[in-house]
């Protein structure tokens, strides 16, 4: 385990440099390179298999798969695209061996935002402000939303913001989760992500929105917390 | 099924705001459709709240710590690397 007495995040930014160390046998350079995406590759990869173990053995496989195409590798694509995508493709068909693959293949074809699956517990979170009864065009806020608290300093309360953000990450639907682990866990452009889930701009953006939405109201209940007599949301997904 | 109320001078309502959000902080409305958004912005305290809320959303996704590679999976990977490295 000599790598952990290596400096952190010293994977060389140059990344020709980086690959030739990965074809060189640089273990140090390929533990940083695990340290780097592991966990991300885990969690896209459990939105097409069927529970984590499974996962984190696709992800183990993949790591292998790099290593030993890495010779190949002409850089038409980023380092990163390239290591996604074959984890993308891994992933998949091991969905696929498992009679599991119910993600994005789901997807695939739709081009029109129309097309996109409803979202009950979506329509929900909007059922909490806008009153269907009074007919689409009456839509206005039942009740403002409420200011939050500026963000705490405070380790605590912090700690709790983000056991209930990654509550709340962790029961979105899968395809859902995958696109706000990307965008917004991880820091990857809408065009990344896209590439790498075979998904429409379009698409990519309905999850996103979906995704941010529930995180955004589970936030909003953690600030200010209503009497659970007007909370709707009781359904949780399967 | 009743029939929608006519719609009060084309106006751009706070629901269809919720729904644009994301298109508004993805840059990717319309210059037409940004235009009356941020006209809308200007005149609803609850939607400048919601914007405000989508972005603290953002702001504090981006800032989740993140539990990194378990020690068990570190060794199993270091182990295939020592094997292809000499295999």
């Amino acid at each position: 385990m000599n790598f952990n007495q290596q400096e952190p995040n010293a994977l060389p930014t140059d990344e020709f440099e980086l690959i030739e160390l990965l074809r060189a046998g640089d273990e140090t350079a390929f533990m940083l390179l695990v340290e780097k995406y592991h966990r991300t590759m885990v969690r896209l990869a459990v939105s097409y298999v069927r529970d984590i173990r499974i996962a984190e053995e696709v992800v183990q496989d993949v790591w292998v798969g790099v290593l030993r195409g890495v010779h190949r590798f002409e850089g038409r694509s980023s380092l990163k695209t390239w290591i996604f995508r074959i984890l993308t493709n891994c992933a998949k068909s091991r969905g696929k061996h498992e009679g599991n693959y119910r993600l994005f293949a789901d997807y695939g074809n739709f081009v029109k935002a129309d097309n996109m699956p409803d979202d009950d517990e979506y329509a929900t979170t909007l059922a909490q402000y806008f009153d269907p009864s009074e007919g689409e065009w009456l839509d206005h806020w039942l009740d403002f939303p409420q200011q939050w608290p500026s963000l705490p300093e405070e380790q605590a309360i912090w700690q709790e913001i983000q056991a209930c953000v990654r509550q709340r990450i962790d029961q979105l639907p899968p395809n859902q989760r995958a696109v706000i682990t990307l965008r917004d866990l991880e820091g990857w452009t809408a065009h990344e992500v896209c590439t790498t889930l075979e998904i429409s701009q379009e698409n990519q953006r309905i999850l996103l929105h979906r995704a941010r939405s529930k995180v955004r109201l589970a936030l909003e209940q953690y600030f200010n917390p209503v009497p659970q007599a007007s909370l709707k949301e009781e359904e949780s997904s399967p | 099924m009743t029939t929608p109320t006519s719609h009060p001078h084309d106006e751009f309502t706070c629901k269809e705001f919720v729904a644009l959000v994301t298109q508004y902080l993805e840059k990717t409305l319309t210059p037409l459709q940004q235009a009356t958004f941020e006209a809308h912005l200007t005149d609803c305290e609850g939607c400048a709240t919601y914007l405000e809320q989508m972005r603290q959303t953002v702001q504090i996704l981006g800032r989740l710590d993140e539990s990194s590679v378990p020690a068990e999976g570190k060794d199993r990977l270091l182990q295939a690397f020592r094997k292809w490295k000499y295999e």
